[in-house]
């Protein structure tokens, strides 16, 4: 049974830059007024400012009124595309639904005006929240205690090599240990986070079921180990079904093993990384805790530690006494910090609302969900003609599975790129292309639990539909796309010296001088 | 299940050790309906208490400020809100326009060239500018001020320490919290990458000798990095005007609530200098055309710093960042306009230095301790009351006031003083009643 094809248009403005739009003189918005009294008293501020400090020449900003503003904006969002509005199966990035009521409790006012110095007995409630995230958080991840400051994945991992780096300084071979291993199937923060710790990168391959090579990393261990960063499931979906021999190979050579959080979603009260081993663990919030990521962010990145690591994670972190929540400082060996205050805590209120909503019942079942929805789409996508599957293709995939598009490239012309531009017309998001590296022409799906099955079968019917066209008529694909709001776009031109416009003033500095 | 060919969703965990599989629940909370979660929730933070329900004048780097309801309603559109970073970028133009936007007007404010779309904060965004700042003059010493909000330095030496970068304090002027321009040239040298001011400083005053310091700076050949709060750059002398290369700071204070502190919105901005551009961390969005030329559009650009690319080469490994409230601050700013922003800088000066005169006639109280111009916060000493700022803020507390911000550990050399913060929320009657609660307080009634 075929589904019913869906047709999509995303609006096209062609709106503005908001600098060209609006007149001299107008103001969308007014500000409480200065009292007389204490404009009598104060008399004129600018005398009050270093004559040398005053702005002089106004910045050159727009001049629009409240409505105006609000169309302009809203244009922009008609031309933009979210979980909300289809399909988003990008791999890795676990965009779930992102459930409104928690929206709705982030906004408050009671959380939005409280500032971080407040005295903690004004601020017990989100004191309490916050400690009881850390717990659960502990608890989900298998480790000793959990700080929540890091804003994102990649600056949880940053504190997590900080972490290694603070670990191994205690020992007296602490200096010698100057190298982190990463597997090749690794995300890209995961080596530029260990180089901005200080450390250098020593990369390992994969054997051909898709997960780390032993013999390899049993070759790349040294004294010189401080650690591994390793996803598992990993980047192709695949359950590291060797992590207790990893485990013993890392620890056995000194060295600390870390967990990119990225895919913990199909593990949710399934199993834990730190019973399997894992020291240092970071979860992005953001992901697998339905935060919405705001087209780009903020998220917010939790790191979780075994015991002995504790003592050296940020201050402050939450604690209980008895009855009352305070900010604990205490911490001798802490690393300092990685941020101001505390961390995201608009994002982190939503993932413990999100919690609060599944439950340990509910959390396990969107795992489960999310790997039956994946294994389905692999199942299904194994037909299409085109795509091939690298690595074992019997093996059952996790959250998500990566397919290669090289078969069809070769005989078609078509890329992966290209499948990915043609998927925008049928209003779904593509999928994370060219990742994981060791996989040619990738096309990385993560359909998440939060897709029905009529959804998913919209998406194979688009791909089996695309791969088709490709033979048939494959310069419609090649220009792809054609209903989103522009058509494809030169990406070579927004970084060329000659055109870089990475602001409007650069552009009209630009556009004066090439004239 | 069917499709798939199996009897139980356990099969697909098959391949995952038996002994990592758990055996027993998890000690999680059980389910709640929307309503039991809503209620909980909201009775959780109605035990706390916000500068809606008492005056606050706390600031300390996370500042109280209106947010307009058309930023609200702008950043709960679910097409923005609920979208991943744009890498698709025909199917994202409206975020990528907006966040060029917000770049875009970031520079006026700064008067910079080149901006990128967010850093977490001001804090890692200093400690970002300072790692560039190293690896473009090849050279491992920033000098930072001693006045500097000490979680911003604690920060900076975290990030700064692995690669071998050193931060050296320089003095301040003890009557005029000014930097020490003698210390200043005592600690410049040829293994200086950058010196660090912020304006206004941590403790609130105007740092005025700009062009000095630039001149030094650049005298030594190394980088002048300056950290701003933007709510003042409406009637402040923009960083770009007097000499600065590299430009961070915190836009929280441009339409995002304060959130206990978090999220923030780290400023990162350049001058167009090819060198500066490409060394800059984060996500940059630029202006580009369609492939035929026919439309206008946007994209990220010079992907090729990031991680994703560059791997442990890259600029930085921040990928996520605060693209929403980057979005919330572009239409703040679009609201305001230039005399919006002129007219937010004029209010608080105004309504600051109001408070400051109010305080300084209390006896015993000495506001601010230096002589400069201040523009939303201001040192208020306590050491001739007898008493210490905790005292002080209890007692204040009491009377459902919330003092400053005691600073008294963080810098011991200014006795017992707190840090004060008023902005446009502030009104005249707010000012009065904490002048009229520290009398009372003071004088033991």
């Amino acid at each position: 049974m075929g589904c019913e094809r869906r047709m999509f248009r995303q609006a096209s403005w062609n709106e503005k830059v908001i600098f060209d739009l609006g007149s001299p003189g107008r103001r969308g918005h007014t500000l409480p007024k200065v009292e007389e009294e204490i404009r009598r008293t104060v008399g004129d501020v600018t005398d009050l400012v270093p004559e040398n400090m005053l702005r002089t020449t106004k910045p050159k900003l727009p001049e629009l009124s409240e409505v105006e503003v609000t169309r302009h904006f809203i244009r922009l969002s008609e031309m933009n595309y979210g979980v909300d509005s289809g399909l988003y199966p990008l791999g890795s990035c676990t965009m779930k639904y992102n459930p409104k009521i928690n929206e709705q409790l982030a906004g408050l006012s009671s959380l939005g005006m409280l500032n971080p110095y407040q005295d903690e007995s004004t601020v017990q409630g989100i004191l309490e929240i916050l400690y009881k995230l850390e717990r659960w958080l502990a608890e989900i991840t298998g480790t000793y205690e959990v700080c929540l400051h890091p804003a994102a994945g990649a600056h949880g991992e940053l504190l997590g090599t900080l972490l290694m780096r603070a670990y191994h300084k205690l020992n007296e071979d602490g200096n010698k240990r100057n190298e982190v291993i990463v597997p090749d199937s690794a995300h890209g923060t995961n080596p530029a986070s260990a180089a901005m710790a200080g450390f250098n990168v020593v990369v390992v391959p994969s054997d051909d079921d898709g997960c780390v090579s032993l013999g390899a990393l049993k070759a790349a261990v040294s004294e010189k180990t401080a650690g591994l960063m390793l996803t598992n499931p990993n980047t192709l979906g695949i359950f590291e079904k060797n992590i207790d021999e990893i485990a013993r190979i890392v620890h056995e050579a000194g060295g600390l093993l870390y967990y990119d959080g990225a895919n913990l979603n199909p593990l949710l009260c399934k199993a834990r990384p730190g019973d399997m081993g894992f020291d240092i663990v970071h979860i992005n919030i953001h992901k697998t805790f339905s935060t919405p990521h705001g087209g780009g962010g903020p998220g917010a990145g939790p790191v979780g530690v075994y015991k002995d690591l504790a003592k050296f994670l940020p201050v402050p972190l939450v604690a209980l006494d008895g009855q009352r929540y305070h900010l604990d400082y205490d911490r001798p060996q802490t690393i300092g910090k990685i941020r101001s205050f505390y961390g995201n805590v608009a994002v982190l209120l939503r993932a413990y609302a999100y919690i609060l909503s599944l439950g340990r019942e509910g959390l396990e079942e969107a795992a489960e969900v999310s790997v039956l929805n994946a294994n389905y789409l692999f199942k299904k996508l194994k037909e299409v003609k085109g795509l091939s599957l690298p690595y074992d293709s019997n093996k059952p995939r996790k959250h998500e599975c990566v397919f290669s598009a090289k078969p069809l490239k070769n005989e078609t012309g078509v890329s992966a790129l290209n499948i990915a531009k043609r998927l925008l017309d049928y209003g779904i998001h593509a999928p994370t292309i060219y990742f994981p590296l060791i996989v040619d022409e990738a096309l990385m799906i993560e359909p998440t639990e939060s897709y029905e099955k009529e959804e998913l079968d919209h998406f194979v019917e688009a791909m089996r539909e695309i791969c088709e066209e490709a033979y048939t008529d494959p310069e419609t694909v090649l220009k792809a796309p054609h209903n989103a709001a522009v058509n494809r776009l030169d990406e070579v031109k927004a970084s060329h010296p000659r055109t870089m416009a990475l602001s409007w003033r650069m552009h009209l500095k630009k556009n004066e001088a090439n004239r | 299940m069917q499709a798939i060919g199996i009897k139980s969703i356990e099969e697909l965990y098959a391949d995952i050790p038996e002994k990592y599989r758990l055996k027993k629940p998890l000690n999680l909370p059980n389910a709640l309906s929307e309503f039991e979660v809503r209620k909980h929730v909201e009775g959780l933070l109605s035990n706390g208490k916000t500068c809606n329900d008492m005056p606050i004048f706390l600031g300390g780097g996370c500042w109280p400020h209106y947010v307009p309801a058309v930023v609200k309603e702008i950043v709960q559109r679910s097409e923005l809100l609920t979208s991943y970073t744009p890498y698709q970028p025909e199917i994202s133009q409206g975020m990528l326009q907006a966040l060029f936007e917000y770049q875009s007007m970031i520079c006026e404010l700064t008067s910079m060239d080149a901006a990128n779309c967010s850093m977490y904060d001001w804090a890692s965004a200093l400690a970002e500018a300072a790692r560039m700042a190293t690896r473009i003059k090849g050279r491992n010493e920033i000098l930072i001020p001693k006045i500097i909000h000490p979680e911003r330095a604690t920060t900076l030496r975290a990030y700064a320490k692995p690669t071998g970068i050193l931060t050296k304090q320089v003095a301040y002027d003890a009557e005029s919290g000014q930097i020490d321009l003698k210390d200043l040239k005592r600690k410049l040298s040829d293994k200086t990458a950058a010196v660090y001011i912020e304006n206004p400083s941590y403790l609130g005053f105007i740092e005025a000798q700009v062009e000095e310091i630039a001149k030094e700076t650049h005298a030594h050949d190394a980088l002048f990095i300056v950290g701003v709060d933007p709510s003042s750059l409406g009637i402040l002398k923009p960083p770009g005007e007097y000499g600065a290369d590299i430009v961070v700071g915190e836009a929280q204070p441009l339409g995002n609530a304060m959130n206990f502190g978090g999220p923030l919105l780290g400023i990162m901005a350049c001058r167009d200098d090819l060198t500066l551009i490409r060394q800059m961390p984060g996500r940059i969005i630029g202006l580009t055309t369609t492939q035929d030329g026919s439309q206008q559009g946007f994209c990220m650009t010079l992907q090729t710093r990031e991680q994703h690319i560059r791997r442990e080469k890259a600029t930085s490994n921040i990928c996520s960042n605060e693209a929403l409230c980057a979005v919330a601050s572009a239409v703040y700013m679009s609201l305001l306009g230039p005399e919006g922003l002129r007219e937010l800088g004029e209010t608080i000066m105004s309504k600051a230095s109001y408070a400051m005169q109010l305080l300084s006639k209390i006896k015993g109280v000495k506001t601010p301790i230096f002589k400069s111009a201040h523009f939303k916060e201001f040192t208020v000493n306590f050491d001739k009351t007898g008493l210490s700022v905790k005292e002080v803020n209890d007692k204040l507390l009491e009377n459902h006031v919330h003092g400053g911000k005691d600073i008294s550990k963080e810098f011991p050399e200014l006795g017992q003083t707190a840090l004060y913060c008023i902005t446009e929320i502030h009104s005249r009657e707010d000012i009065e009643h904490l002048a009229k609660s520290l009398e009372d307080v003071l004088s033991g009634l």
